[in-house]
């Protein structure tokens, strides 16, 4: 017997099944939690995949130590609401056992800084397999790259060794060392993922939706909220404008966007109108070349 | 609003990524920062015309500097009507694997053809794997008629060459549609140079084609994924069997069999995201209860006791080798159907496939990379599986290489 599925449905589908796959297949799995809307969307996918049993992993977090106070904030209520484990590993304690330069500029932003503390806790707690949040229509490097995704001992990503993957079969496999990065929403655009936020009620931290914020202007244009992780000069100017932001990042590589979105609804009309691409209105990180995401994944990143 | 996968195969030259570029761009779910970045990216490259739109799909560097596509490029794309997923797979035949992954999950093949040189090896290759895969719909391109003078006869001949070299594969739907994707002429909207042809625009066609599902028969078929098991005081003997609905449906009451344990029981409860339902439809996740407790791991089937799969240690299969290293004889691998896995051996290759033919050619007892070929496997254990034709996700498989863990075949059985 069939039943017509709408599009969420089976996205939803794919997404709960490969979940129960790395359930099924590691020993020692993770799932990387951001304080994002991606990562919030997996920890609700996880809970359909599992309960009433516990996730048969924990959630890590690499605190940059620029995040948003509302998104820890969100992250400690999610986790005592859920029950479930959390690890957290902050970039700061690596930059000084490793004895690493820390970021610089006006901007000063951790996102390279990060892989260290991720390689770091994979190698700590010996994770097998790490749950990411990554989709596919982010960014074209990502667009190429598989939903088990092995990696090797140094995290780095082989794009031209990736193993074939066909139909719903799903080859975890690895030598000790190695890990997978496992993308379940890989599918799912940033409109996916939005739609599916409203059918599935979920709650975000607050600053997805519209509010007034001291910003400044970046050269390109971007509004940059100001923080203490700043490093303003006398000739920036700071102005508090009604802004949302699209993808919750680091306070200094996320920028904001000027926005009157109030509700989940007001929201997707945004993106329905939206001319510019969710990352490359919000990320600073991605700017720098034509081939940024896959050098970072090269080396490491998720 | 449903959902339509489907997969481009050709070569650059064909107009592959362009005739992409043009759906993404016309039905505008492009950005204009990406835009912005594509034309300054054409310009270097010095390409006069608006926008090389190769450029979208061509995510890796090694692509970009060669003009090629190595690997598979997911793209996404929506209309009024419908979500899209594109897997943009490559065209040459030493890249045959990444088109494999690309196109096995596909419920539609676009096969381009430039009208200036008719079938070519390539487009024999992208159909026959299109048969061997059981890809529902089959839509033939016949792309850069802007070069041929729109030429209803080119078209003609065109289609008449295809029919006859695709009549042996059996391929159940195939819709012929001449378009310029450079220009857009038939892919968005209706081009007025082409009055002759009555049918459809591109777009409007995936807007509308129906989506077949591969099954043809509906019996239940679910695999166990995960057992849950919270051993918590208040659910001390709670024991469910996490998994997907390959096909059918499951209702409480069943009289079901687990393989291959070959154990009977009765469906006692299932539950769809905590919510107790009745019956349980394909493709669903769900946790089913048993009414005996039995002992069922990862990778056991549940199966109606009227609806029986088959159960063997030996099975004939349709392969694709795609380990860059060769088969060597003797060799163990493991067999991976979903979450069953097995270890398993390749006992007798019958014979290879030739690929622009179709035809059966002798085996020499050598597999190597993109070899396709007829072969028997036996496995330590019995597997529940139906044929391919029948059911894609029972009837579909890999082998791993125990040694270095890569997924050297896929196979379909039957």
């Amino acid at each position: 017997m069939k039943q017509k599925l709408d599009y969420l449905d089976q996205l939803e589908n794919e997404a709960i099944y490969i979940l129960r796959e790395v359930a099924g297949q590691f020993e020692k799995p993770a799932l990387l939690f951001s304080g994002g809307k991606d990562s919030i969307c997996l920890v609700h996918l996880a809970l359909k995949a599992f309960r009433p049993g516990k996730f048969p992993f924990p959630l890590v977090h690499v605190d940059t130590g620029h995040n948003f106070p509302e998104a820890l904030q969100y992250r400690d209520n999610l986790v005592k609401e859920i029950g479930e484990n959390l690890i957290v590993r902050k970039v700061e304690d690596t930059i000084k056992a490793k004895k690493l330069q820390d970021a610089k500029g006006k901007f000063p932003s951790r996102n390279a800084l990060q892989t260290y503390t991720l390689l770091d806790v994979i190698e700590e707690f010996e994770f097998d397999a790490c749950i990411g949040g990554a989709r596919r229509d982010e960014e074209k490097a990502r667009a190429k790259e598989r939903i088990f995704s092995v990696r090797d001992e140094f995290g780095q990503w082989d794009p031209k060794k990736q193993r074939p993957e066909l139909w719903n079969i799903y080859n975890g496999k690895i030598n000790k060392g190695e890990n997978v990065r496992v993308f379940p929403i890989s599918n799912w655009t940033e409109l996916d993922v939005w739609n599916y936020i409203k059918r599935e009620k979920i709650e975000l931290p607050n600053i997805y939706f519209t509010h007034e914020r001291e910003c400044v202007v970046t050269e390109s244009g971007q509004l940059m909220a100001n923080s203490e992780y700043l490093k303003l000069d006398g000739s920036d100017v700071l102005t508090t404008k009604k802004v949302r932001y699209r993808t919750v990042g680091d306070m200094t590589c996320t920028a904001a966007v000027e926005s009157e979105a109030y509700t989940i609804e007001d929201i997707i009309n945004e993106i329905k109108e939206a001319k510019i691409s969710e990352r490359g209105a919000t990320r600073m990180d991605d700017k720098i070349s034509e081939a940024a995401m896959e050098d970072r994944k090269k080396s490491g990143y998720f | 609003m449903d959902l339509l996968r489907f997969f481009t195969a050709g070569n650059v030259d064909d107009g592959k990524s362009t005739l992409i570029g043009r759906l993404l761009f016309d039905s505008k779910s492009i950005s204009t920062d990406i835009i912005e970045t594509l034309t300054k990216q054409s310009k270097t490259k010095g390409i006069d015309t608006d926008i090389d739109l190769a450029l979208l799909t061509d995510g890796l560097r090694a692509e970009r500097e060669q003009g090629i596509t190595i690997d598979v490029a997911y793209k996404y794309f929506t209309t009024p009507k419908r979500k899209f997923i594109i897997a943009d797979t490559p065209g040459h035949i030493q890249y045959t694997r990444n088109m494999f992954t690309g196109a096995s999950n596909a419920n539609l093949a676009i096969i381009l053809i430039d009208a200036r040189n008719g079938i070519t090896e390539q487009t024999k290759r992208h159909t026959i794997l299109s048969a061997i895969l059981g890809i529902p719909h089959l839509v033939v391109c016949i792309n850069k008629m802007d070069l041929v003078n729109f030429s209803e006869e080119v078209y003609n001949n065109i289609l008449l060459d295809f029919n006859a070299f695709a009549k042996p594969l059996q391929l159940k739907d195939i819709s012929f549609i001449p378009v310029s994707a450079l220009a857009g002429d038939n892919v968005v909207s209706k081009s007025d140079k082409m009055n002759w042809y009555a049918g459809k625009p591109l777009l409007e066609f995936l807007e509308t084609v129906e989506v077949k599902e591969n099954e043809q028969n509906n019996a239940a078929r679910f695999q166990v994924q995960y057992v849950i098991r919270p051993q918590t005081t208040e659910l001390h003997d709670y024991r469910g069997y996490a998994g997907k609905v390959f096909s059918g449906s499951y209702s409480v009451g069943d009289k079901v069999i687990v393989l291959p344990a070959n154990i009977e029981t009765e469906i006692s409860k299932i539950e769809k995201h905590q919510q107790e339902v009745e019956t349980a439809f394909e493709n669903e996740p769900v946790v089913i209860h048993l009414k005996d407790d039995v002992d069922i791991s990862r990778g056991s089937s549940i199966v109606k006791v009227n609806e029986l799969p088959k159960l063997d240690k030996e099975v004939e299969a349709t392969l694709c080798w795609m380990d860059n290293a060769p088969f060597v004889p003797g060799q163990k691998v493991l067999f991976q159907q979903n979450s069953f896995v097995t270890k398993g051996i390749i006992k007798e290759i019958s014979k290879k496939i030739d690929i622009h033919s179709f035809e059966n050619i002798e085996s020499d007892g050598t597999l190597k990379l993109n070899d396709i070929a007829k072969v028997i496997i036996k496995t330590a254990d019995n597997i529940t599986y139906d044929n391919y034709k029948t059911n894609r996700n029972t009837g579909s498989f890999i082998l791993v290489n125990e040694n270095t863990n890569n997924t050297v075949a896929a196979g379909t059985i039957g």
